[in-house]
């Protein structure tokens, strides 16, 4: 139905592998979300500004769109089965998802850079 | 009487395994949703003091609770029950029961995880 999908075995390990990452990835964010859940500005700045939880967090983000686009993916071509709006939902959620995953890194590197005090 | 072949969709009988199969479906659109909000929560903090009370606003607002924990519960059902995928990937737990044993446990533990992390986040937030 699609050519959007050049190599389908590169799309299916990509989905596995990005899935493995999350287990330790999603596990550290919700524990770290579910244990801070009054923090101030000050310490939520702090938090995110520490080196290796800047790094999870922008990884944990970047591999969870992945995974997320990869996923959209697969449901759009399951359920849409016009070439038209394939492609324009396709065309959508590519952009949605590559939006948020530079918004998202550029927010922590302005975090880490110690922005507005 | 002969036994003239049904329609494939009619030989399936309506099993908890497919509702959990579907259910990973709607978990993981959900949790898109998820990350859009946490990089808005992201940039928030980025942001000034007025950009971070205003994210404060709309994540304690009771509807955002609400959603929030509706999304707890999706990353831990995603979560366990993409580890069961992922066994079945390895060649693992095809067999009738152990599909649904598997699904049994996941259920369970989505539950568990989603109880634990719910009392964690009150207990952080001064029991209020």
């Amino acid at each position: 139905m699609s050519n959007q999908r050049p190599s389908g075995s590169g799309h299916w390990i990509a989905q596995r592998v990005s899935a493995v990452a999350l287990i330790p990835l999603g596990l550290w964010f919700i524990w770290s979300l579910s244990t801070r859940a009054d923090l101030s500005r000050p310490a939520w700045l702090a938090f995110i500004a520490a080196p290796w939880h800047a790094a999870l967090i922008v990884a944990f983000l970047l591999v969870a769109l992945m995974h997320s686009y990869l996923g959209v993916q697969v449901v759009i071509e399951d359920y849409v089965h016009t070439r038209v709006r394939e492609r324009a939902l396709h065309g959508l959620s590519t952009a949605l998802h590559f939006i948020a995953a530079l918004a998202g890194a550029w927010a922590v590197i302005r975090i880490v850079q110690g922005g507005a005090p | 009487m002969n036994e003239r072949p049904l329609s494939p969709f009619l030989t399936y009988r309506f099993l908890y395994t497919m509702v959990l199969s579907f259910a990973h479906r709607i978990t993981g659109l959900c949790l898109t949703i998820a990350a859009l909000l946490l990089t808005y929560g992201l940039l928030a903090l980025a942001g000034d003091e007025g950009s971070f009370e205003r994210a404060r606003f709309f994540f304690r607002h009771w509807t955002l609770q609400v959603v929030m924990l509706g999304l707890t519960i999706a990353f831990f059902f995603h979560l366990s029950n993409g580890i069961r995928h992922l066994f079945w990937d390895l060649g693992h737990g095809f067999e009738k029961i152990q599909a649904r044993r598997s699904a049994v446990f996941v259920i369970i533990a989505t539950l568990l995880l989603t109880g634990l992390s719910l009392w964690l986040a009150v207990r952080s937030a001064g029991g209020s």
